[in-house]
C-alpha cells in the first residue's frame, strides 16, 4: 500500500493498493494540541528534536504513533523502553532501538557497541535476563566494507560479552546520499524470572534514586569529535551492557523498585518520566550527582546540562529506602558500578515534578529537555 | 585556584546570603542585566534563598530575546538559501521568527550549523569556497571582539563568500532607556561583567551620577552574583549610589583596549531595535562602511521582510521589567517552552522559562498569579 | 551573552599571522585565539568566550576577593547574628 499523497494537512488521507482497488481511510491528525513549536502547527513535519528523547519525542508517540497502534489500553502504551509481554507461559521483555549515532566511531566505541549494548539495556531494565538480538543494517551505497567488517565484529564481540546471541538479521541498501553510511537496528527479547516486578507501580515515596557511575561521557565523548564542537578530551563513552549490573541486584535480593538506563535526554529524562509515570516528585541533590571534572568543563564551555547529557552504560535505579547502603554495596562490587552513589529520593510533594536542590542550597526544578539540546553560548 | 569551584563554595554562599539577610532591613529591586547572571541564578535558586524584601527583575540582557523579528525573519530567509551555509549559536536556533525558526528552515533542508565559536564559520568558508557562509553575528559588547577580529581574518584571508549577519546591541543605551522610562521599579543594577572585561567601566560613570543608582560590576559564578546583590543593597541601604568593580579578577577600569580597536574598527554605532521594547538610539553595532562586502544584508537580497510579532506577546514589558511573567495572560497557557510566542520563553536566559520552570515547582495554581 | 569560562593556557603558537593557543579547561581542549591578549603566557588563566581569550585571570585579586567573602561570613559570627 503507498500513500497517495504525504503533504501536511489535518484531513484524512487515504492510502490505496497498488491496483487502486481498495483504500482505508485514516482518522485525521489534529496537531493542535501537540507540543511542537508553533511553526510546525502549520507545516507539520519531523524536525531533529522528536528523536531527542524529550518532550517533542514523547508527543510523537502519544499522538501518532500510539493511536495507530493500539490506543491507550495497550501493552505500547506502557511506554517503557522495553515491553513486558506474556507468551504462554513464560514473561518476556521485548525491546527494539535504532542507532543512528555521527560520527560512527567515538572515542570509547563505535555503532556497533550501541547498537548491542542499547538493546540489550533496555530489557535488562525489566529485570529480564537478556537472550537474544536481531540486527537490521540499512547501509548506504558506498560504504567502505571494512567499516561494516568493524562494526560487526565489535557487534559480536559486544554481544558474546553480554551473554546473548544475535539470532537473526537483515540487510539493506540504498541509494548514495539517502542513508548517512550505516542505521543499525536492533530488537531484543529475554525472560523475566517469576516475582521479578518492577515498574513505575513500585515507586513509592521514601524509595533512594541511585545512579550507577559518573554520568555525562558518552554524551560529551560523541560531541569531542562532532563537526561545530570538536575539542580536545580523554573522555570516553561508557557505553556498556548492563544486565550483569541487574542480574547481581537481583540475585542479591535488593529491594529494586524500578529502573532505567539514562540514554538520550540524560538522567534529567529518565527521572522526569518516571516521576509522571509513577505520579511522584523527585529529589535530587546536584553535589551528589558524580559528574566528572572533564564532562563539568565541557558543559560548562558549551553551555548543556550534565543531567541532559546522554549515557549509555549507567543504571538508574529506585530501591526501598531501607535497602538503599546494600544496594549500593552490590554495585560498587562490580567492575561496572564501582562509582554507584546515591543521589536523591521520591517524595509525595510536587507529583510528576524533579526538584534538585543546587550547590549553594537553593532549589531549581530539573524540566524534562524539549529535543536536542541546543549548546548554550550565552 | 582553577576560578570555578572556588566561587561556588556553598559556606562562603551561606556567609554572604547570611550577611544581605542582615543588611536588608526594607524591600528593593534590583536588576541584573546580563542573560549569563539571569542563567547562574535561576541555575543555583539565588532568587529563592534571598530575603522576601529582594526581587530580582531580570533585565533584557539576553541577545537572544532582543534580536529584532525583523532580523530574525531575514536570518531564515536567508538560511532557506540553497548555496547558503548558515552558522549560528545554538541558542538562536528556536527562537520563533514571525513563521518558523532556524530548526524548522533546517527541518525543510536548509543548511543550518550550530557553532561555537565565529571562527568555526571563517573554518567552514575556507573549507567550502563554493558556498556562501553566513554566520549570525548577535550578541553584547562581549562578542563584538570575536566577530570584529573574525571579519578582519576574512579579509587577510581574501574570502569572498563569507558575510556577517550583524545584530550587535549596547549596554549602557539599554540600561538607560530602562533609567528614563516612566514607570520604573528598578533601584540597582548588577553590570555585565564580561561586557566590562571588554569595554571597561567609564560608561557607567554618567549613569551612576545622572540617575544617582548603584551600579555593581559582577561576575557569573555563584558568588560573584551573590556579591554583586550584597554590594548593591549595601548601597541602597546606606543611601549611596556608587559604581563599584565587583568581579576585578576580570574587569579593569579600562577595559581591554586592544579589542576596542578592532571593534571600532570594524563596527560603527546605529539606532537598533530591541525586541519587545522598540527603537533605542544608538544601542547597536552594525559593520562599518569599509568591511560592506561583509555584510550578509546588503549580500542577500530576500526581499522585503514582513514581520509579524504575536500581538499576546509582552515580553517587552517583561524585558523592561515591568511586569513579571506570571502577569501576562499567555504566560504558562498560550506561551510556553515547548510552544513560545517570544524569545524569553525560548531563551535558556529568557525571563519567562525562568519564572516558567518555578510554577511548576508550586503547581499549577500560581499560574494565573 | 556572556558565557566566558576560565581555562588555562597550556600551548601557544602562531596561525596566519594571529596569536593562537591551546587552553585546558579541566581535561577538555580547545583552541582560542589570544590575539587580544597579548601578555598571556603558558600557565595564565584566561576567560575564553567563543573562541576567544579576554582577559588573563588576575590571581592575586582572585585571592582577595574569596577572602572578602570569607570576611563577610566571618562577621556576621563575630555579631552572632550568623
Amino acid at each position: 500500500m503507498r500513500p497517495t499523497t504525504s503533504s501536511a494537512a489535518s484531513t484524512g488521507r487515504h492510502w490505496r493498493a497498488a491496483d487502486g482497488a481498495t483504500a482505508v481511510t485514516t482518522t485525521p491528525l489534529d496537531p493542535q494540541n501537540w507540543s511542537c513549536p508553533v511553526p510546525l502547527r502549520d507545516h507539520p513535519t519531523i524536525v531533529m528534536g522528536h528523536g531527542g528523547g524529550g518532550r517533542l519525542g514523547a508527543e510523537l508517540i502519544e499522538h501518532l504513533f500510539l493511536p495507530a497502534f493500539g490506543g491507550t489500553g495497550s501493552i505500547l502504551a506502557q511506554l517503557g523502553d522495553a515491553a513486558v509481554v506474556q507468551a504462554g507461559a513464560a514473561r518476556l521483555a521485548f525491546s527494539t532501538d535504532s542507532f543512528v549515532v555521527r560520527p560512527r566511531f567515538f572515542p570509547g566505541g563505535n555503532l556497533g557497541d550501541l547498537a548491542v549494548n542499547g538493546t540489550v539495556n533496555d530489557v535488562a531494565m525489566t529485570g529480564a535476563v537478556p537472550l537474544f538480538l536481531s540486527a537490521g543494517f540499512v547501509l548506504e551505497e558506498g560504504l567502505a566494507l571494512d567499516e561494516l567488517g568493524i562494526l560487526a565484529q565489535t557487534m559480536g564481540a559486544a554481544a558474546r560479552r553480554a551473554g546473548v546471541e544475535v539470532v537473526t538479521g537483515d540487510t539493506k541498501v540504498v541509494d548514495a546520499g539517502h542513508g548517512d553510511g550505516a542505521y543499525i537496528t536492533t530488537a531484543g527479547v529475554g525472560l523475566i524470572a517469576p516475582g521479578v516486578d518492577l515498574g513505575p507501580h513500585r515507586v513509592q515515596p521514601g524509595d533512594v534514586v541511585l545512579v550507577s557511575g559518573p554520568i555525562g561521557l558518552h554524551g560529551i565523548a560523541v560531541l569531542s569529535v562532532r563537526d561545530g564542537f570538536e575539542f580536545g578530551s580523554e573522555i570516553l563513552s561508557d557505553t556498556a551492557p548492563l544486565n550483569g549490573l541487574v542480574a547481581a541486584l537481583l540475585a542479591a535480593g535488593v529491594d529494586v523498585h524500578m529502573m532505567r538506563d539514562p540514554t538520550r535526554g540524560g538522567v534529567a529524562a529518565i527521572l522526569n518520566e518516571i516521576a509522571a509515570s509513577s505520579d511522584t516528585g523527585v529529589e535530587i541533590v546536584e553535589r551528589s550527582v558524580p559528574v566528572p571534572e572533564p564532562v563539568s568543563a565541557a558543559c560548562s564551555l558549551l553551555g548543556l546540562d550534565p543531567l541532559e547529557v546522554a549515557n549509555e552504560g549507567r543504571l538508574v535505579a529506585f530501591v526501598g529506602r531501607d535497602d538503599a547502603d546494600h544496594a549500593l554495596e552490590v554495585l560498587r562490587s562490580d567492575p561496572l558500578g564501582v562509582g554507584a552513589t546515591a543521589i536523591g529520593q521520591v517524595v509525595a510533594e510536587h507529583a510528576g515534578v524533579v526538584v534538585a536542590r543546587t550547590g549553594i542550597g537553593g532549589t531549581r526544578v530539573v524540566d524534562l529537555p524539549l529535543s536536542e539540546q541546543l549548546p548554550r553560548i550565552c | 585556584m582553577k576560578y570555578l569551584d572556588e566561587f561556588a563554595d556553598p559556606e562562603l554562599a551561606r556567609g554572604l546570603l547570611d550577611d544581605i539577610a542582615r543588611t536588608v532591613t526594607r524591600p528593593w529591586s534590583i536588576m541584573e542585566v546580563c542573560g549569563g547572571q539571569t542563567h547562574t541564578i535561576i541555575r543555583n535558586g539565588i532568587d529563592q534563598l534571598l530575603p522576601d524584601d529582594v526581587t530580582l527583575i531580570h533585565g533584557p540582557g539576553c541577545p537572544v530575546c532582543v534580536t529584532p523579528l525583523e532580523t530574525i525573519d531575514r536570518a531564515l530567509a536567508i538560511a532557506a538559501r540553497p548555496e547558503v551555509i548558515f552558522c549560528t549559536f545554538g541558542d538562536m536556533a528556536r527562537v520563533p521568527g514571525s513563521n518558523g525558526d532556524l530548526l524548522s528552515v533546517k527541518a525543510a533542508g536548509g543548511d543550518v550549523r550550530l557553532v561555537y565559536s565565529p571562527l568555526d564559520a571563517v573554518h567552514l568558508a575556507r573549507q567550502f569556497p563554493e558556498r556562501e557562509v553566513v554566520f549570525f553575528a548577535i550578541g553584547f559588547e562581549t562578542t563584538a571582539p570575536a566577530n570584529a577580529m573574525t571579519v578582519q581574518m576574512a579579509r587577510r584571508l581574501e574570502l569572498t563568500n563569507f558575510s556577517l549577519l550583524v545584530s550587535h546591541v549596547l549596554v549602557p543605551p539599554a540600561m538607560t532607556a530602562i533609567l528614563e522610562a516612566p514607570r520604573r521599579r528598578v533601584q540597582g543594577f548588577l553590570a555585565a561583567g564580561h561586557v566590562c572585561t571588554v569595554m571597561g567601566m567609564a560608561q557607567y560613570v554618567p549613569l551612576v551620577e545622572r540617575y544617582q543608582v548603584p551600579i555593581v560590576v559582577t561576575g557569573f559564578e555563584p558568588l560573584d552574583v551573590l556579591e554583586g546583590i550584597r554590594r548593591v543593597l549595601a548601597q541602597l541601604e546606606e543611601g549611596r549610589a556608587e559604581l563599584e568593580n565587583a568581579y576585578p579578577r576580570a574587569v579593569s577600569f579600562e577595559g581591554n583596549p586592544t579589542a576596542r580597536r578592532v571593534v571600532d574598527e570594524v563596527f560603527e554605532v546605529c539606532d537598533r531595535q530591541w525586541r519587545g521594547i522598540g527603537l533605542i538610539p544608538r544601542s547597536g553595532w552594525r559593520l562599518a562602511p569599509a568591511f560592506a562586502e561583509f555584510d550578509a544584508e546588503q549580500r542577500f537580497d530576500v526581499g522585503s521582510i514582513v514581520a509579524e510579532e504575536s500581538p499576546r506577546c509582552r515580553s517587552g514589558e517583561v524585558l523592561q521589567g515591568h511586569i513579571t511573567p506570571p502577569q501576562c495572560e499567555a504566560f504558562g497557557t498560550g506561551c510556553t517552552p515547548r510552544s513560545p510566542l517570544g524569545a524569553p520563553m525560548v531563551s535558556s536566559e529568557g525571563a519567562c522559562a525562568a519564572y516558567y520552570q518555578f510554577r511548576r515547582l508550586n503547581g499549577p495554581a500560581l499560574a494565573s498569579s | 551573552m556572556c558565557l566566558g569560562i576560565p581555562g588555562r593556557v597550556e600551548e601557544v603558537w602562531e596561525a596566519d599571522g594571529t596569536r593562537m593557543a591551546t587552553v585546558d579547561f579541566s581535561g577538555i581542549r580547545k583552541e582560542v585565539c589570544l590575539a587580544y591578549v597579548p601578555d598571556v603566557v603558558v600557565g595564565d588563566y584566561t576567560i575564553i568566550h567563543v573562541g576567544f581569550a579576554l582577559t588573563r585571570l588576575d590571581e592575586a585579586s582572585a585571592l582577595e576577593t574569596l577572602a572578602l567573602f570569607r570576611e563577610a561570613g566571618l562577621l556576621d559570627q563575630e555579631l552572632g547574628t550568623a
